[in-house]
């Protein structure tokens, strides 16, 4: 019996505002544990909300950004359970009226485009975060999270595959990121997913019975344990058994995942509207102006590289995913005659410099403008591919422009084919043995004599021009 | 020594003469504590350290405002920084907060000396201050009743003389039934009004700051201190805060004021429809026009509150968990026995059995039975209001359907206790302001007239009441219980 795979997802998005959801706190990563509390993210008696409006301001875009329908009249809602991290033990959120509904994104599953539904996406507000004593039986709390503004975004089961999940975490990603709404660093929590995962005949309508798998701390494991967790219910269904709904975790270590807790184990959240925050009433001009912040998105993008500047669909998807790399990209092609080049050159020599340095495009001394003037003297015969390469190193460190670093290195190419000939001739003197070998038909030979010339030149010389003076100079001899 | 229950105004007199010192004042206030609060029981703390501090400051220098340099006194469930903020509750009996209500603030920095914290129903839920987790507190009128709730201690500081002016709380009648009982006045504002930061939350949707005073004119100063949008409470309203004292102009001729039918047609206490019946008359001679109005919903009124602030205090009141801050029990095994065994310990028993009606009434499958009901019953009420508004400036009703009852008399039955705010409960699921006024005594204790006004038209409650209050003795009269010459 062939099975079809259904998958959700259930996505928390850090949203990247300068404070917390409601309070002034910093919203922001990494600070010392309960530096960036107050009275009310603390949960203090007495203490009130007060919506950020950034916040809202952001969700509206992404609910927008994910082609949703955005409410005009919506609430907040408290959803009561006790935790340490949870100090008010209700935590704001919206039950039954997002900010946003009925939306989607378009994947690229090969060469066939498929539309995810995005079921809901609301505000709300994060926890804080336990930190478990390694040597004393304790757990201290951290609230330097709580309050920290999220999205929530619910997809509906419209996936059908792990990768076809990981994919469509990369385009809500790369959607997020081009908004600038949040960092999506899985690592840093930023992006949290959760999934539900069943198995169904194929062609069968109803929905088999799902499991629902949490701590999935990166992309790959999300991948990772949607594939596990897909096999293990094909074979309990192969195996005549049934599937119990459950909560599971993803254990990294084992590579399985773990029972958290069965249905019956269920919460019931008791939520209500919360009394302290008045209704979220949205004029139109409001949310069209939440509209216009919103840029071409990265499958236009995509879209555009390929017809626009000719790329391969590769290079493309690459130079999309971030829109600072795109926005790069974009910048530099405009001035060239071959963006091409330019999509090599960032994908190869750029990327591998800035994973190396651990940086970020953005902040890199080399503007696409003087990129854009080296390809130019690639291009116009100035400085080889190679040359070229090295004066791009001392650009990505230093920001100078590519003229004055082959100034300052002396590193012109030499076109002259007079002072070429010279120069070949003493090499081919110099080395009868590879002379003979090549008219004794290795035509690899003539690669040590061009070897030679450019170590004579220190690799200024036109490569393609020294090819043809030897080639002509031994036939001549 | 000087009598604190001159009036704010008097007091100021004395102030700006430069005769009397605010040091003199608040020395005056802990002399009053000292002299008879043993027998009283307002106080849960007493702030004469920090108080004389701020008040020898103060000494020799001309009052820049009416409440300058003058002592007052807040109902525990208001934060103030520094100063033990209990809310009546073991739960909170050591908790201190890091910060200051915004009431605080403001009469802070209208130059008011605080010199200490009232007793009250334990997180504001009872109607005699004898849910406090502390003690009760006595009624100083007859030391053998209570004084109301919950914002009993500060009816009975107010009413023995012990602080000019006290700010208590109204989620259900908290501010008028207990000064009914002491024979002061009290005046719950629009919800909306004062702000409710730094209010200790009982039920978020009802719950109200207001003044508690010797006379009108003393509300009217205090409120015009506190009123106004506050950006840290999204649920004040950004209106104008009218001149509540220009509104005090005696005259009511020509104001319609309404009698609710449903009010009045209940088997009311002998004694307090005489009281009212006289009432009437003098808002009548006073050239007020009484028309009967309908409030056909009242009945569920009762049933309504009793869902909506327990649904609302289950959960403001889950976050005394013994994680951050108050009590913890020590003895726990696990998270869940910590929960259990702090829950269990630091909180009473009405606030137990109102966290279970309310965990009750927001459970999934009951909803929209109980709570969603309830809110659907309160949108009645409110437009019972807002149709009797359309005849009538101000609605009449006693505050109370009796005068105090005696300590113990009520606290085995709950059902009963829950109807003394009968009167009270409908104002506060409909967010109205009113006031209550002494309005005569019955068998020698104090009963109140309730007058409720349109919203945010706290001004033509205020200039009622003081039409009422000039034109009768009730206001102002001192019990005698304590001894005497208060």
């Amino acid at each position: 019996m062939a099975l079809e795979t259904v998958i959700g997802l259930e996505i928390h998005v850090e949203l990247a505002t300068k404070t917390k959801i409601f309070c002034n706190c910093a919203n922001e990563f990494g600070a010392p544990p309960n530096t960036h509390v107050c009275p009310v993210c603390m949960g203090s008696p007495g203490v009130l909300p007060v919506l950020n409006e950034e916040a809202l301001g952001l969700g509206i875009r992404a609910a927008l950004a994910l082609n949703c329908e955005v409410r005009r009249d919506s609430k907040f809602d408290r959803k009561n359970y006790f935790y340490p991290d949870n100090p008010k033990a209700y935590q704001i959120s919206q039950y039954d009226e997002p900010i946003g509904e009925h939306g989607y994104v378009e994947i690229m599953v090969g060469e066939e485009k498929r539309r995810i539904g995005i079921t809901r996406v609301h505000l709300e507000e994060d926890a804080g975060k336990l930190n478990h004593a390694a040597f004393e039986d304790a757990s201290y709390v951290d609230f330097n999270r709580a309050g920290v503004p999220l999205i929530e975004i619910v997809s509906e089961p419209d996936i059908r595959s792990a990768e076809e999940a990981r994919l469509f975490l990369e385009e809500l990603k790369a959607i997020m990121q081009y908004c600038l709404i949040s960092d999506c660093k899985m690592e840093e929590g930023s992006l949290r997913c959760d999934a539900n995962i069943s198995l169904r005949p194929v062609g069968q309508e109803t929905l088999g019975t799902k499991t629902e798998i949490k701590n999935m701390n990166s992309f790959r494991n999300v991948q990772r344990g949607l594939e596990y967790e897909r096999s293990r219910q094909a074979a309990m269904l192969g195996a005549g058994e049934s599937i119990s709904q459950q909560t599971l975790r993803w254990d990294e270590a084992s590579a399985t995942t773990v029972v958290m807790r069965s249905k019956e184990d269920a919460h019931d959240y008791r939520y209500f509207p919360d009394p302290d925050l008045p209704r979220i009433r949205l004029a139109e001009e409001y949310i069209e102006e939440r509209g216009r912040e919103i840029p071409e998105l990265p499958s236009a993008r995509r879209d555009r590289f390929e017809r626009g500047y000719g790329l391969p669909a590769y290079d493309a998807g690459v130079l999309t995913a971030m829109r600072s790399l795109a926005d790069y990209f974009d910048e530099t092609a405009k001035h060239v005659t071959d963006p091409k080049t330019a999509s090599n050159l960032i994908m190869g020599e750029i990327l591998a410099y800035l994973n190396a340095a651990g940086k970020d495009i953005a902040n890199l001394p080399m503007r696409p403008r003087q990129l854009a003037d080296l390809i130019g003297l690639v291009e116009d015969g100035t400085i080889s591919t190679k040359i070229a390469k090295d004066v791009l190193k001392g650009m990505m460190s230093s920001g100078k422009d590519a003229n004055a670093i082959i100034a300052e290195q002396g590193l012109v190419q030499i076109s002259d084919e007079g002072q070429l000939r010279e120069i070949a001739l003493r090499v081919i003197a110099a080395n009868p043995k590879s002379v003979a070998d090549y008219l004794a038909g290795k035509d690899k030979a003539i690669g040590a004599l061009v070897g030679q010339v450019m170590k004579e030149t220190k690799g200024k010389a036109n490569p393609q021009l020294i090819n043809k003076i030897i080639a002509e100079l031994i036939r001549q001899a | 020594m000087q009598d604190l229950t001159v009036g704010i105004a008097q007091l100021h007199d004395w102030l700006k003469s430069g005769d009397v010192t605010s040091l003199d004042l608040v020395a005056a206030s802990f002399a009053r504590i000292g002299a008879i609060d043993s027998a009283v029981q307002a106080f849960l703390t007493v702030t004469e350290e920090a108080a004389l501090v701020r008040a020898k400051e103060n000494a020799g220098k001309t009052p820049d405002g009416i409440l300058d340099g003058i002592p007052f006194a807040l109902k525990d469930n208001m934060a103030t920084r520094g100063v033990k903020t209990t809310c009546g509750s073991r739960i909170l009996e050591e908790y201190i907060p890091p910060y200051s209500a915004t009431v605080m603030d403001r009469l802070d920095a209208a130059g008011g000396v605080l010199v200490g914290k009232l007793n009250m129903d334990e997180f504001a839920m009872g109607s005699s201050t004898e849910n406090s987790g502390f003690f009760p507190t006595r009624n100083p009128w007859n030391l053998g009743t209570v004084p109301g709730g919950s914002s009993g201690g500060a009816a009975a500081a107010v009413a023995s003389g012990m602080v000019p002016y006290a700010l208590g709380s109204d989620t259900g009648g908290s501010i008028r039934q207990p000064a009914a009982y002491c024979g002061v006045v009290g005046l719950k504002p629009t919800y909306g009004r004062v702000s409710r930061y730094g209010l200790v939350a009982y039920a978020s949707s009802l719950d109200q700051i207001g003044p508690l005073t010797r006379t009108v004119e003393d509300a009217a100063l205090v409120l015009q201190a506190i009123a106004g949008y506050d950006h840290r409470d999204s649920t004040s309203v950004n209106l104008p805060v009218p001149d509540y004292m220009t509104a005090l102009t005696g005259d009511i001729r020509g104001l319609r004021i309404g009698l609710p039918k449903d009010y009045f047609a209940h088997d009311m206490d002998a004694g307090m429809r005489k009281v009212m019946d006289a009432a009437m008359e003098v808002l009548r001679g006073l050239g007020a026009e009484l028309v009967e109005v309908e409030l056909p919903h009242t009945e569920y009124a009762l049933s309504a509150y009793y869902l909506i602030a327990p649904a609302e205090a289950s959960s403001n009141l889950a976050r005394y968990d013994g994680v951050r801050y108050g009590f913890r029990a020590k003895d726990a095994e696990n998270l869940l026995d910590m929960y259990n065994k702090t829950r269990s310990r630091g909180f009473g028993t009405e606030v137990k059995r109102r966290i279970l009606i309310g965990t009750y009434a927001l459970s999934s499958g009951y909803y929209d039975a109980y709570y969603k009901r309830a809110q659907q019953v309160r949108t009645l009420i409110r437009r019972d209001f807002e149709t009797a508004f359309e005849r009538v400036d101000l609605v009449f009703a006693p505050t109370a359907p009796t005068t105090a009852f005696k300590l113990g008399e009520k606290t085995s039955d709950p059902l009963t206790m829950y109807l003394s705010d009968i009167y009270t409960i409908p104002v506060n699921l409909a967010g109205l302001p009113a006031i209550s006024v002494p309005c005569g005594l019955i068998d020698g204790m104090p009963a109140g007239l309730q007058l409720i006004g349109r919203m945010f038209d706290e001004a033509t409650v205020l200039r009622a009441a003081h039409a009422y209050e000039q034109a009768t003795e009730w206001t102002g009269k001192r019990p005698q219980a304590i001894g005497g010459q208060a």
